[in-house]
């Protein structure tokens, strides 16, 4: 039995395995729409990304923030307006929608980056509110009814997205371009100066970084990769609603990053997918959703604060090196 | 009666009255949250829920029990308060060594749960709650019209946040909880019993927004997303406010509620979002909150 567990844990750590997944998973990710229902795994992607911007605050930097649905639900509703009433583009309303949450982004940031942990989560859990009721009486967003009927358009003008599965390869394309943004960002030197502020603000304060600066474009790139994970959820679902910019989603995607693994580059990603197939498997059941939710958090945050692939990746971690 | 900028001055009391009720609110469940706060270091997200569930009991003993009104003010606190303290015996205590999110996270987590539940088992819809006999009719002021029970609410709150100001302020426990939120170990060896204190003040202040609750329960509908509504606001207020000051959460509390009754007079559209305007205003020009010190 152990030398079965040790040759494979030996296999765990050879570069061919890690090619071999990615292929494998790339493979998965073609064949997938013509098994699965493709519009749950782009709600997967969309959400995968939208956790994945938010580690990179969370995770990475040490900030809490608790109104991130407010750039995702804003470009929502910017893109589908954009689409819908000014007739623009697939390419222009999606980019519209990410300046959109970019520039939200930066006046949240500007307005909070300076106050630190539980201000910077009251305060942009605030913020985020005053979005949601402009979204309740704005005349565009429809109110309650939403923007319905949302139009996707054509890419480049060639290719007719109202095809389910043309717009899910167009998801999956612009979630893996996000997906690696955020790789190169956290493996740049920038990303190490991240970490350090997380560590140890005073130290790099001292180090005579511009922590404020360093924390605001993090910031800003994460809500400009929430408002493009937005974007497209809008598209995908041709509609745009008002649970995309309550505090209830901003809720939820600090429990994907956190139940997947904070400061992870998959943690976000299988949590995100986590609990989209759990939400999904809930509403069939007719369990309250927020009920289990809510718990799952309390119990994450009690028993395994690492996470699903943080706590696998230290177990393995732990293993490798007990036999060595 | 004169007119102010084209409103009557009748309407205009009635909104600063309205908006004092609300404030009332704001003061005890700021207060409860800048006491955990200063003593805990937990921000409970959870205190909504804590209002929401208080409100509900009162609607259950009504309903079910046959408890009334002035009971249920006695009755209600002290069961959402032996709830609070079984959540921070069975855990929040296990959180204060690690980082202060994991709490915030964790009472998050309960808030959404106590609402899911509430949500499940009692539906969306509010239910009524009739003002008790004693307190209904009103006082005809003479340039205006006070509704018994709301004038109950701003005394019944105000009075309760100087008492609990007080307390914190002026008394022998006050003092040792000041002590211990400055540095629990020296207290501690003083034969102080900390964590015990810390238990008792999480419970009392979640049994501070049971109360609000139970007084809540005859003006709004007892609903189980009154809570959530309500408690981003309060957020705003301690902000504002600045968790430092018992007096200061108290009183910013009041001033935004009238501030937003104004708003509702002047500019209807605009009143859900002034409270977060003034934050963003205060936060530019005192980060740290009007009585709050930097820290």
């Amino acid at each position: 039995m152990t030398t079965l567990v040790t040759s494979i844990l030996s296999t765990l750590n050879r570069p061919w395995l890690k090619w071999g997944a990615l292929v494998a998973l790339a493979l998965a990710l073609l064949i997938a729409p013509f098994a699965v229902y493709p519009l749950f795994l782009m709600n997967v992607f969309c959400l995968a990304l939208f956790a994945s911007a938010l580690n990179l605050v969370l995770g990475y930097a040490g900030l809490l923030s608790l109104g991130h649905a407010a750039f995702f639900g804003g470009a929502a509703y910017v893109t589908a307006h954009a689409a819908k009433a000014w007739g623009l583009p697939f390419e222009l309303s999606v980019l519209l929608g990410v300046v959109f949450a970019a520039v939200l982004g930066l006046i949240f940031g500007l307005i909070g980056i300076r106050r630190y942990g539980i201000y910077f989560a009251m305060i942009t859990l605030a913020l985020a509110q005053m979005i949601y009721f402009l979204a309740v009486q704005m005349p565009f967003t429809n109110g309650e009814d939403g923007i319905q009927s949302v139009p996707r358009g054509m890419l480049l003008g060639l290719i007719d997205l109202s095809d389910i599965r043309a717009m899910y390869f167009v998801v999956l394309a612009l979630v893996v371009v996000g997906l690696m943004a955020i790789w190169r960002f956290v493996h740049s030197p920038f990303g190490h100066v991240l970490a350090a502020i997380r560590e140890n603000e005073p130290r790099a304060v001292s180090l005579g970084l511009d922590v404020a600066r360093y924390k605001l474009i993090a910031f800003v790139l994460s809500a400009g990769l929430s408002g493009l994970a937005g974007s497209l959820k809008v598209l995908s679902f041709q509609l745009a609603a008002l649970n995309n910019v309550s505090w209830h989603l901003s809720g939820e995607v600090v429990l994907m990053t956190l139940i997947g693994g904070l400061g992870t580059f998959a943690g976000p990603i299988i949590g995100s997918a986590f609990v989209v197939a759990l939400e999904h498997v809930l509403t069939t059941s007719g369990l309250p959703v927020s009920l289990v939710i809510g718990v799952i958090f309390m119990a994450c945050v009690m028993l395994f604060r690492r996470g699903i692939w943080g706590e696998t990746r230290a177990r393995i971690t732990a293993m490798l090196e007990r036999r060595q | 009666m004169p007119d102010i900028f084209g409103v009557p001055v009748v309407v205009l009391l009635g909104q600063i009255m309205l908006g004092l009720i609300n404030g009332s609110f704001y003061a005890v469940l700021s207060l409860g949250l800048a006491v955990i706060f200063g003593m805990l270091n937990v921000i409970n997200f959870a205190h909504g829920a804590f209002y929401m569930f208080g409100a509900f009991v009162t609607w259950l003993c009504l309903s079910y029990l046959g408890l009334n009104y002035w009971a249920s003010l006695i009755v209600v606190p002290v069961v959402v308060g032996a709830f609070g303290v079984l959540v921070e015996r069975l855990a929040l205590r296990h959180l204060y060594r690690i980082d202060h999110l994991y709490s915030l996270l964790f009472t998050f987590g309960l808030a959404l749960a106590m609402e899911g539940l509430f949500r499940y088992v009692f539906g969306s819809a509010g239910k009524p709650y009739p003002v008790p006999e004693a307190l209904t009719g009103i006082f005809n002021l003479g340039f205006m019209i006070l509704p018994i029970y709301r004038a109950w609410v701003i005394v019944a709150s105000v009075t309760v946040c100087l008492l609990v100001w007080l307390v914190i302020e002026k008394t022998r426990l006050g003092a040792w909880l000041r002590a211990a939120t400055e540095n629990p170990s020296l207290v501690t060896a003083f034969g102080i019993n900390v964590p015990l204190l810390l238990t008792l003040t999480y419970g009392f202040c979640v049994g501070l927004a049971g109360f609000a609750g139970v007084l809540a329960a005859p003006i709004y509908q007892v609903s189980p997303g009154m809570g959530s509504n309500l408690i981003i606001v309060v957020f705003a207020v301690v902000v504002i406010g600045g968790l430092g000051s018992i007096g200061g959460s108290i009183l910013t509390g009041l001033a935004l509620g009238v501030i937003e009754g104004l708003t509702k007079t002047f500019y209807p559209s605009g009143s859900t979002m002034v409270i977060f305007v003034v934050m963003v205003l205060v936060l530019i020009v005192r980060p740290a909150g009007l009585f709050g010190r930097e820290t």
